[in-house]
């Protein structure tokens, strides 16, 4: 049994420790939003927060969550959520939108940890993250626009 | 798939071959909308034709037969039906097609998505699908109110009474307006009067992208579903000689091992238990003839099948002579690689097979070619088959697949298992498993004369087909030439007097299939580096030297014309930047594009500013051509720095993101997408954007470093200073 809290809820899981965090959350929690790319922790379209961390949950043990706490995009809390989804939206940024979760799971540390972020900075954070439809210069534009959001709301 | 549009609207309705019992509908808008009546449900009960549904509640959900990879159809064609229709664009919602005749696309007759044509092919036929559901509208609530219609219009979603000013929302006349019989041929709108149309509109699909709501094909959960992985052959081409299970079976959560056409099929609980299921698998293979495939003895055997004329696919005067007689020649070799799709979404498919159903949910753009093999593969009816179109993580046209390997692998596990299973590839599975934009080999020469005026120009692209052999063959093969490995240089635009193009067919046995932009991906680098390199040698100006060529082609001229002004060319640029054109018409649209970039000592491409510019004729979504000018690049630059698929020992090298890597934010440039204002015909713009920029890349690396590219990916060895 690994215990874990996911999204504020409680879980006892009887799975395969080893069984990667990604699988976990898709297959017995059906929160899809987390998405499969790469397996390899190359592409960041499986970003979750672990504790508050990002973390590619495709190459996360179950164990390692263990006792800790878990935040997809289903549960990302309202005062970060509101400002990415928003700014997300008036820079229409997704395209096919696969990896966008992971675009706005790795945002959301950035902008938690830093309320206006630089270019440089989006670059250092974002650059784990592929987007193959290129969706790149609006994911840069929409997270100026986030922090700016976010700092108005407070 | 250029090709396929321009001989599909000659030849394809002369054939049935690929219809699969649909032929072209045109503007068939028929009054029991059978397939949008069978899938009734939620807020938009009442069918108005095919295409609208309205609910009591008021939400217009328009039906849409186009797949969405990205590229928007699920917001263009809501907005062309919600123009004609007077639709409160609030309420307006989007709901893919199911499978049938009246969602065949209206140039190729059967339902697919491909070749930049989801706006343009149904510019007309779903702009009257809203002008006639807008016309039931107001003859129901003249109906109502005893008055005729013509007292009537229509404002937001609602029809209002001229003389009384009674209103009556869309919601509370569908159902009376669904019983009434379409009319054939509505009326379209003055596009002087477009209030939608035209204007720069989010998109519909944003907000389920942004909170984890959309649902692409792997996320498709169906109650009982166990998972499989299939182990495939690790050589293409190469035969099942034996298998030993056990292993495989002793792990915890695998069901079952079974054998399918295309490999062996590990059940299990979850992908977990799947995958090491199929690490365990013991498999003999017989690799056959592609087992010694390596691509450094391909590059000679491509080079020795260019010293050789290929297939005609354009004469025009005398080359041989020309070439003789010209004052300069210039002679060159290009080889550009396989290139794989690498959606972000690998392939996938759920499918349920019983005894008297078929139920299929993928990410598809060929739902009639994958309808019909799950019939063949089950042995049930057409109508005993639904496929369910899900959203596509990526598709550049991987997901158009002639042959429904991915689908049929799923029908296949479900119907061998009997439950309904999901066919999950890794990104291994995805990156080795084929279907690659082929490999081209390009021999190429040109002659100018005494005033530097190109006088002879002679190209030969050796290139695989994917075509021969398929049923697309009657469609894309002309006069022995397969169109996609021609387009874009047969076509060449520039006014050369003598001209010849041919084809030698490469030995096939690597899957190959069109990948966004297709046979215009290559051509269009070899032709564009290799005018720009006459211009050079002729002592013009790369962009005037061009311009100078096209006093035939307007379209052409202008978007050249036009790039150029946008990116200010001929000015002065930041230190160590280089700046290079190009411009390529595909699929009915004109881009040209100016890139400026620089290149370190160790020979590391930057790339700085893209600056686009399109004719696509008129627009419907401003916004969304610019996201495919953006994407365009992005797709473009990738293949261009880094794309290549390499074979080994018959095996491909390449397996995930690390060796075929991905441009990232931090190499990306600014783009900025112009849209040259255009009433001519109306072209499409995923795939367009994309055949100039690695040309226009490589003409600024020249510019800058003097240095001549002619093979892809670019080499920091073959750059440094």
């Amino acid at each position: 049994m690994t215990s874990l809290t996911v999204n504020r809820k409680k879980y006892e899981l009887d799975v395969d420790p080893t069984t990667p965090l990604l699988w976990v959350l898709r297959e017995k929690l059906q929160l899809t939003g987390t998405k499969f790319g790469c397996g390899m922790a190359l592409c960041g379209a499986c970003t979750v927060h672990l504790n508050g961390e990002a973390v590619r949950s495709c190459v996360t043990p179950l164990s390692r969550a263990a006792g800790k706490e878990v935040v997809t995009i289903e549960g990302l809390s309202p005062d970060l959520a509101r400002p990415l989804q928003q700014a997300w939206i008036t820079e229409d940024v997704p395209q096919c939108g696969y990896c966008q979760s992971g675009q706005i799971m790795a945002a959301a540390v950035l902008l938690r940890e830093n309320s206006n972020p630089s270019d440089t900075d989006i670059d250092e954070c974002m650059t784990g993250n592929i987007c193959r439809c290129g969706t790149y210069q609006r994911i840069r534009r929409a997270i100026h626009l986030a922090a700016k959001l976010k700092t108005e709301r407070k | 798939m250029n090709a396929i549009i321009n001989l599909s609207r000659r030849n394809f309705l002369k054939t049935s071959a690929l219809a699969g019992g649909g032929l072209i509908l045109g503007v068939h808008l028929p009054g029991l909308a059978r397939a949008a009546e069978a899938s009734q449900q939620g807020a938009s009960p009442f069918p108005l034709n095919a295409f609208v549904r309205i609910g009591q509640d008021d939400t217009v959900t328009v039906i849409v037969n186009h797949s969405e990879m990205g590229q928007g159809p699920y917001t263009s064609i809501p907005m062309m039906v919600a123009e004609e229709l007077d639709a409160d664009w609030n309420k307006v919602r989007y709901e893919a097609a199911p499978v049938a005749p009246e969602y065949n696309h209206s140039v190729y007759g059967i339902q697919m998505t491909g070749g930049s044509t989801s706006t343009w092919s149904e510019w007309e036929r779903v702009r009257k699908a809203g002008a006639a559901a807008r016309q039931m509208l107001l003859a129901a609530a003249g109906e109502t109110w005893g008055v005729s219609a013509d007292t009537c219009r229509t404002e937001n979603n609602q029809v209002i009474h001229g003389g009384s000013g009674r209103k009556l929302s869309y919601g509370e006349l569908a159902e009376k307006a669904s019983l009434l019989t379409p009319p054939q041929n509505p009326p379209l709108k003055d596009p002087k009067k477009f209030k939608l149309v035209g204007k720069p509109t989010r998109r519909l699909d944003t907000p389920e992208k942004t909170n984890g709501k959309a649902i692409f094909g792997l996320d498709v959960n169906v109650p009982g579903m166990v998972v499989a992985m299939i182990a495939r052959p690790p050589v293409f081409g190469a035969k099942l000689k034996s298998f030993n299970a056990e292993k495989a079976k002793a792990i915890p959560g695998v069901q079952r091992v079974v054998e399918i056409e295309r490999g062996i099929a590990v059940v299990a609980d979850g992908f977990w238990p799947a995958k090491h299921g199929r690490e365990a698998l013991e498999i003999i293979w017989d690799e056959g003839p592609l087992a010694s495939l390596d691509s450094r003895t391909q590059r000679e055997q491509y080079a020795e099948l260019a010293r050789k004329p290929g297939t005609l696919a354009l004469k025009q005067g005398d080359v041989a002579t020309a070439l003789g007689g010209a004052a300069k020649r210039f002679e060159a070799i290009y080889d550009l690689p396989y290139l794989a799709h690498a959606t972000m979404e690998p392939m996938n498919c759920v499918a349920d097979v019983r005894a008297d159903s078929a139920e299929v949910w993928t990410g598809t753009q060929y739902q009639t070619g994958d309808r019909d093999a799950i019939v063949k593969d089950t042995g049930l009816k057409p109508e005993q088959v639904k496929l369910h179109t899900m959203l596509c993580g990526g598709g550049f046209g991987r997901r158009a697949v002639i042959d429904s390997h991915f689908v049929r692998e799923a029908v296949q596990v479900s119907k061998a298992i009997q439950k309904p299973v999901k066919v999950v590839w890794t990104r291994e599975d995805d990156m080795r498993g084929g279907y690659y934009r082929p490999r081209a080999f390009h021999s190429i020469s040109a002659g100018l004369d005494a005033d530097g005026k190109p006088v002879a120009w002679q190209h030969r692209i050796v290139c695989q087909s994917f075509i021969v052999g398929t049923p697309f063959e009657a469609f894309v093969i002309k006069d022995g030439v397969d169109e996609t490995t021609v387009e874009g240089a047969k076509d060449i635009p520039y006014e050369i007097p003598n001209l010849l193009v041919d084809w030698q067919m490469a030995p096939g046995g690597v899957p190959c299939l069109w990948l966004r932009s297709v046979g215009h991906s290559h051509n269009a680098f070899v032709v564009e580096t290799f005018i720009d390199e006459l211009a050079h040698a002729a002592g013009k100006d790369p962009f005037e030297f061009r311009r100078a060529l096209l006093a035939n082609h307007p379209r052409h001229k202008r978007v050249l014309e036009f790039a150029a002004e946008k990116a200010g060319w001929g000015k002065p640029l930041s230190t160590g930047r280089g700046r290079g054109i190009a411009m390529h018409e595909s699929f009915g649209s004109f881009f040209a594009h100016v890139i400026e970039a620089s290149v370190s000592k160790e020979g590391k491409v930057r790339v700085h500013r893209v600056v686009g510019a399109v004719d696509c004729g008129p627009v419907v979504n401003p916004d969304t051509i610019r996201a495919q000018i953006e994407g365009g690049a992005v797709f473009a630059l990738t293949a261009a720095l880094y794309g290549e698929i390499t074979f080994e020992q018959g095996r491909v090298k390449q397996r995930n993101f690390h060796d075929y890597p991905m441009l990232r934010m931090n190499e990306m440039p600014e783009v900025e997408g112009h849209i040259i204002p255009s009433e001519e015909r109306m072209g499409g713009v995923g795939e367009p954007g994309v055949p100039p920029i690695a040309p226009a890349l490589a003409n600024a690396i020249f510019a800058v470093t003097g240095k001549r590219v002619r093979q892809l990916p670019i080499r920091a060895e073959d750059l440094r200073a």
